[in-house]
C-alpha cells in the first residue's frame, strides 16, 4: 500500500486529533461523519490552506511542512464547499485557476468539453452571477479537472445537487480519477456514494479518531 | 505688483465673526456642535500662533538639524494620525510597512523635487524645505489613510475571493492583485480629482498665497503646477509601497490569509 498522506498525531486546536490517518495513493478516499466532526479542516490540511497546531502529515513521504505551500496546493487541489465565483463570465470562472498558476489557457472547444462533462448546459459567455447554487458547484469542479492535479480533495462536491444529477457528477469524477490514476479524497454526507465509489472510507467522529474500511 | 496687505490682531479677530455664525445656525437648529466648534477653532488659532513663531525662529537660524527634525515630527505626527484611525485594525507588521511606506515616498520626491526641481540652496533651506514636505506629507497621509481603508476593507469582505485563489494555487501577491489594484486606484483619485479642478474650479492655496504675498501668477503658477506632480509622485510611490508591502503582512509563511 502507497500512503499519498499519513497522519502521525496530528491535532488542529480543539478541532481535530487523529492520531494516525494514511490516505492511499491512486485510490479513491472517502472521508464520512456528522456536521462538525472535522471532514473540512481534514481537506483544508491536507492542501496546506491550514497547518496542523501539532503533529506532522507526510506528503508522499516528506513533511508537508517542509514542502512549498504554493506548488503543494497546484499538487494537491481542493474543490471547497461553496466555492467563490468571480466576476465575470463562465469562460472566466473555468480558466481562472490556469491564469493563476501561468499555465496555458485551451481553447473554447477544450472548454465547452468540459461544461458537457460537468452536465452544465450554458455558454461560455454567459455571467455567473445569473447561475443556481448547483450550477455553481458544477462550474468550480470544472475549474479544478482543468487543472488537473495529482490529488483531488473535493468537499461535498454534490451538496447543491438534485440526486439524479449529483449521480452523474460523481460518476464522472470518480471515471475520470480512476482513468488518469489520479487521487481522490471526498468529504461526504451521502452513505450510498460513499459505498458506491470509494476505495476506502474514512469516518471521523468528533474529530478525535479515524476508523479506516477497505471497500 | 502689490506688497501684501499685513494683517493687525484686531483684523484676525474680525474673521472670528464667521465662527460666530457658525455657532449661531447650530445653536438655532439645535446641532449641538457648539463646543466641538469652538474648540476646533480655538485649536487651529493657538496652532497656526506657535506654528507662525516656530517657523519665524527657524527661518532665522536655519540649520540642517534643525530643518531635519521639523521633517521628522511631520512624518512622525503624519505616521500617528493614520495609526490613529485604524487602532486595533492593523498588525504590528503593518504599522511598520505604513511608517516606512511614508517615510520613502515622500523623503524620496521631496529630495528629487527641492534638489534637482527647484534646486534650492543650501539644500536645508527651511523656507522652502518646510512647507513643500507639509504639502507632500500631509497630502500622502490622505492617500495612505485611504490606501489602507481600501485594502483592510478589500481583504475582509473579499475574503472568500482571495482564500478561493489560494485554494485554486495562486501566489499570494496574484490572489490579491485586483485588491492592490483597486486600492492603489481610489487611494491616488483624490489628488487625480484636485488636478483635474484645479485652475478652474478652485485656485489652490499655495498658488493664492504667493500670489497674494506679491509673486507674479506666472511664476505660482509654475511652482503650483511642479509641485502638483511633486505630490502625485509623493502619494502614488507611498501607497504603491504600502500596498505593495502591505499585502504581504495578510499572509503568513505557509501562504495561508490571516486577517488580524
Amino acid at each position: 500500500m502507497q500512503a499519498v498522506f499519513e497522519f502521525i498525531d496530528v491535532k488542529f486546536k480543539n478541532i481535530l486529533d487523529l492520531p494516525e490517518m494514511l490516505i492511499e495513493r491512486n485510490k479513491i478516499t472517502t472521508l464520512l461523519g456528522p456536521s462538525g466532526s472535522g471532514k473540512t479542516t481534514t481537506l483544508r490540511l491536507l492542501n496546506k490552506m491550514l497547518s496542523p497546531t501539532s503533529g506532522r502529515i507526510l506528503f508522499n513521504n516528506i513533511d508537508l511542512s517542509t514542502i512549498n505551500s504554493i506548488s503543494h496546493r497546484r499538487q494537491v487541489t481542493m474543490l471547497s464547499q461553496n466555492p467563490a465565483m468571480f466576476a465575470g463570465t463562465i469562460r472566466d470562472n473555468l480558466i481562472i485557476g490556469l491564469k493563476l498558476q501561468s499555465k496555458p489557457i485551451p481553447d473554447d472547444h477544450v472548454l465547452n468539453t468540459v461544461l458537457e462533462h460537468i452536465k452544465l448546459e450554458k455558454t461560455l459567455d454567459n455571467p455567473v452571477q445569473n447561475l443556481s447554487g448547483g450550477e455553481k458547484q458544477r462550474l468550480a469542479l470544472g475549474r479544478v479537472l482543468l487543472l488537473d492535479p495529482e490529488v483531488y480533495l473535493l468537499d461535498e462536491p454534490s451538496s447543491a445537487l438534485d440526486d439524479a444529477t449529483e449521480e452523474i457528477i460523481i460518476a464522472m469524477v470518480t471515471n475520470h480519477v480512476r482513468e488518469k490514476e489520479k487521487t481522490l479524497v471526498m468529504v461526504t454526507h451521502s452513505h450510498v456514494i460513499a459505498e458506491k465509489y470509494s476505495d476506502a472510507i474514512i469516518t471521523i467522529a468528533n474529530g478525535r479518531c479515524s476508523i479506516r474500511r477497505d471497500n | 505688483m502689490k506688497e501684501i496687505i499685513d494683517l493687525t490682531a484686531f483684523q484676525v479677530v474680525l474673521a472670528y465673526i464667521f465662527v460666530l455664525i457658525v455657532l449661531a445656525i447650530v445653536r438655532i437648529r439645535g446641532i449641538g456642535r457648539e463646543k466641538e466648534i469652538f474648540i476646533s477653532s480655538v485649536r487651529m488659532t493657538l496652532q497656526l500662533i506657535l506654528a507662525g513663531y516656530i517657523l519665524v525662529y527657524i527661518f532665522n537660524n536655519p540649520s540642517p538639524w534643525l530643518t531635519l527634525l521639523v521633517i521628522l515630527l511631520m512624518e512622525s505626527f503624519a505616521v500617528y494620525t493614520v495609526l490613529k484611525r485604524f487602532i486595533n485594525q492593523l498588525n504590528r507588521c503593518f504599522k511598520i510597512v505604513i511608517a516606512i511606506s511614508m517615510g520613502i515616498g515622500t523623503l524620496t520626491c521631496l529630495i528629487y523635487f527641492l534638489l534637482i526641481v527647484i534646486r534650492i540652496s543650501p539644500w536645508y533651506d527651511p523656507q522652502y524645505f518646510i512647507p513643500i514636505a507639509g504639502m507632500f506629507i500631509g497630502n500622502t497621509m490622505t492617500g495612505i489613510s485611504l490606501g489602507v481603508k481600501f485594502l483592510l476593507e478589500g481583504m475582509t469582505n473579499q475574503r472568500a475571493l482571495v482564500e478561493e485563489a489560494l485554494i485554486l494555487g495562486a501566489t499570494p501577491q496574484s490572489a490579491s492583485k485586483s485588491i492592490i489594484n483597486s486600492t492603489f486606484e481610489a487611494a491616488i483619485m483624490p489628488t487625480i480629482n484636485s488636478m483635474v479642478g484645479m485652475g478652474i474650479v478652485f485656485l489652490p492655496g499655495m498658488m493664492t498665497g504667493q500670489i497674494l504675498s506679491g509673486t507674479l501668477p506666472t511664476t505660482a503658477i509654475a511652482y503650483q503646477i511642479a509641485i502638483m506632480f511633486g505630490i502625485l509622485g509623493a502619494v502614488a510611490l507611498s501607497v504603491i509601497l504600502m500596498l505593495q508591502l502591505g499585502y504581504r503582512t495578510f499572509f503568513n509563511q505557509e501562504s495561508q490569509l490571516i486577517l488580524p
